[in-house]
């Protein structure tokens, strides 16, 4: 579904991704772990086409299309999905009225009819459920005076309304108690089908007991230095990086 | 809900749709300003000589004004002397009703997605109609006489109701108020008047629908809004002209007086020509809007919607004359390209008790400069006077400018005044995260300014927040990305 080649990437002339290597087949779960600062936010971002960065070299194909090549409102449209680390607010703006204008801009370009207000309430409603997301909050102006976790919810709750094939979470399980923690989890596992797949970024071996990855990788300064299963994350959580850096760094001396 | 989705699947068409002109007979002024010019205009409306005489004082008060060069926009001269003063469609008769209005004026309302005919029109939405500078059609006029409620042309109602217009014209912006209320008062061809007895509620929104047609005319209209005691009306104004070249000037004044515990909202939804891309042609908008709140608990309310015209000069405001009274400016201005507005309100408080409140959120884009100017001024005996601003700026882009001119004007040591001002801008991030979720950008952007503007756009009626909101999305369009 997605594979990734010798991605290189940069911003303001910085090179942050230095040659990411990854395959993401359909069903799978990936998780990507990494100290802070070495680029897993880059990554997501570039996947989503964010366009402060620049791709110097390598490639991305997405479902058989080049992804580099299309815009981000058409790689969402063409079900990429990123949680983003930090929610946007926007003001003035609820988001049922934001999620409607998107859930009908992906359908027609996937062909469907727009919902209608019922049709689209039905949609919302049974989706709310999966993450069990209060409607109040939805009436509210997107993500303006949210707490952190109520964001994250928020996220997952978009990511249930699109539909997407290929879903980035980026530290979704900051900011989220214990209960809601499994909540969330519980939400993206349920929208989970051997049709799509899932990369997760987190720093915490925890989310990855509720949303069980069939591959670990760490990145460290832009590449991805390990990969290994979920007994990878284990290590990690007991070990630190240092281990992994002290590898990468005495293998680059060599 | 759907109705969202329909603004936006309109957001695809791109100019200004209003741009078209109808060619029909016209009734014409010849060109240029003269006393004759007056008197060509009072006698071809077989005015009262009272009205003449008030015209012609007018014009000589004008003549010693000069024109006002505070405001922050920049334009050539306006040659006075190369306009029309007034051009009317010819009619055989005065149409008595509106099947006798000609069909191909009822076209060009038609075509502006306004229907003159009462059987169809759903909504109860009285119209009444003003192309170029007279009144064609006035609806649902015998629904509101059994109220008592007046509501027609300008012209009607010095024929009509003589005593009414004597008592009121000029009673809230007189004559020698600025330049361009004094060019009004000389020169003004039609507009439209409202009477609302004593303890009536005005069941329907009133309306006026102005439309500039002819080429090289100016455009002088005037409304006069009477609400008496305990009585209520909101009222709409909208606006649109063909594109031209050249530009053209409208200067209307709007005078409403209300009574006490009378309420009146007038709401504006203004869209008028801006100009092409490049700057060239447009409306010069020069408007004197002003409200008196004569009554004790009285209350008035401007909304305006502002996105057209080259030039906008515009501050409607309220005089808190009785005690207890309120007043009230909503305002969402946006520019783009070249356009320029300088708009805001003035706050005058007299009364004791008497509350204002402003919300002016401006957006402005491409090479324009947007200025919001305002003025709280409370007076001696004004006890307890509340006032609340709060004036925002939107940027987009930076080769446009927002500035913020707020006069403060304090008599009184118990008035308390609040001023709130922020400027931001679009954020790359919030158009992004639209993005990402599969929003095209001009929509994003769409979502993004009607969201900034809701506070205001909420005070408007329905149909016209819808008709609101998908203006501020043309008017944008293409100013990001
Ligand atoms: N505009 C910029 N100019 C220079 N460096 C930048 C810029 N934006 C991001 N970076 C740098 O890029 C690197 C990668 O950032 P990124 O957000 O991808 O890290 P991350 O792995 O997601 O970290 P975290 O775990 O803290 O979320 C960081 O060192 C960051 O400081
Ligand atoms: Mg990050």
């Amino acid at each position: 579904m997605l594979s990734i080649k010798n991605l290189h990437a940069s911003i303001e002339g910085t090179p942050i991704l230095r040659g990411i290597n990854l395959e993401v087949k359909a069903g799978e779960v990936h998780a990507i772990m990494g100290p802070n600062g070495s680029g897993k936010s880059t990554l997501a971002s570039v996947l989503a086409g964010r366009e402060e960065y620049e791709v110097t070299e390598g490639e991305v194909i997405f479902k058989g299309i080049d992804l580099l090549e299309l815009s981000p409102e058409v790689r969402a449209r063409e079900g990429v999905f990123l949680a983003f680390q930090y929610p946007v607010e926007i003001p003035g703006v609820s988001s049922t009225n934001f999620l409607r204008t998107a859930v009908n801009q992906v359908r027609e370009y996937r062909g469907l009819d727009p919902l209608d207000a019922v049709k689209f309430l039905t949609l919302m409603k049974e989706k709310m459920k999966l993450v069990e997301i209060d409607q109040k909050l939805l009436s509210r102006s997107l993500n303006e005076g949210f707490s952190g976790g109520e964001k994250k919810r928020n996220e997952i709750f978009q990511m249930a309304m699109l539909d997407p094939t290929l879903s980035i979470l980026d530290e979704t399980d900051s900011g989220l108690d214990i209960d809601a923690l499994r909540i969330v989890s519980n939400g993206v596992n349920q929208l989970k089908s051997d049709k799509n797949a899932t990369i997760v970024v987190t720093h915490y071996q925890r989310l990855l007991d509720y949303i069980v990855p069939d591959f670990v990788h760490v990145l460290y300064n832009g590449r991805i230095v390990k990969s290994g299963t979920k007994e990878l994350a284990m290590e990690l959580e007991e070990k630190g990086y240092d281990w992994i850096k002290e590898e990468v760094d005495s293998k680059a001396t060599v | 809900m759907s109705k969202d989705n329909q603004i936006l699947e309109e957001l695809t068409s791109k100019e200004y749709e209003h741009g078209w002109s109808v060619n029909y007979e016209a009734d014409e002024a010849p060109v240029g300003l003269t006393e004759e010019t007056i008197r060509w205009i009072s006698a071809k409306k077989e005015e009262p000589q009272w009205l003449l005489d008030w015209r012609l004082k007018a014009f000589k008060t004008w003549q010693a004004m000069s024109e006002p060069k505070w405001a922050n926009v920049h334009y050539p001269k306006i040659d006075l002397q190369s306009l029309k003063y007034y051009s009317a469609p010819k009619l055989a008769n005065k149409p008595k009703n509106l099947d006798e209005v000609d069909p191909e004026l009822l076209d060009i309302y038609k075509r502006l997605g306004i229907n003159l005919n009462e059987q169809k029109r759903l909504q109860g939405i009285a119209v009444d109609a003003v192309l170029d500078s007279v009144s064609v059609a006035t609806t649902f006029k015998g629904t509101l006489s059994k109220l008592g409620i007046v509501f027609c042309s300008f012209s009607e109602a010095v024929k009509e109701h003589p005593e009414l217009v004597k008592k009121y014209l000029g009673s809230v912006v007189p004559m020698t108020d600025n330049y361009y209320a004094a060019l009004n008062a000389a020169v003004f061809s039609d507009g439209s008047f409202c009477y609302i007895p004593k303890g009536v509620r005005c069941p329907m929104e009133l309306s006026t629908y102005f439309r500039i047609n002819a080429a090289n005319t100016g455009q002088f209209e005037r409304t006069l809004i009477v609400a008496e005691d305990e009585s209520y009306v909101s009222y709409l104004e909208g606006c649109t002209a063909p594109q031209r070249d050249e530009n053209q000037l409208h200067a209307a004044v709007v005078e409403i007086y209300a009574g006490a515990h009378a309420e009146v909202k007038y709401s504006t939804v203004q869209n008028w020509f801006p100009g092409s891309k490049e700057g060239v042609g447009g409306i010069y908008n020069f408007v004197t809007k002003r409200g008196i709140c004569a009554g004790d608990f009285s209350k008035i309310s401007w909304t305006q919607v502002e996105t057209g015209s080259a030039v906008t000069w515009k501050y409607p405001s309220c005089i808190l004359k009785g005690d207890n009274s309120i007043g009230e400016f909503y305002s969402v201005a946006v520019t783009n390209n070249y356009q320029q507005a300088d708009t805001g309100t003035k706050m005058i408080h007299i009364g004791k008790n008497t509350k204002s409140r402003i919300v002016s959120k401006g957006i402005s884009a491409g090479k324009s400069q947007n200025s919001y100017r305002g003025q709280v001024q409370v007076m001696k005996r004004a006890t307890n006077a509340r006032n609340f601003s709060q004036c925002d700026s939107l940027l987009m882009g930076d080769r446009c400018g927002a500035h913020t001119f707020p006069y403060i004007d304090i008599n009184n040591p118990t008035a308390k005044v609040e001023h709130e001002a922020t400027t931001s801008k679009i954020g790359e991030d919030q158009l992004f995260y639209c993005n990402q979720r599969g929003i095209a950008t001009e929509d994003a952007v769409a979502l993004i300014v009607n969201g900034y503007a809701k506070e205001v756009l909420n005070q408007l009626p329905m149909e016209f927040a819808v008709e609101a909101q998908k203006l501020l999305a043309l008017t944008l369009e293409g100013s990001v990305g």
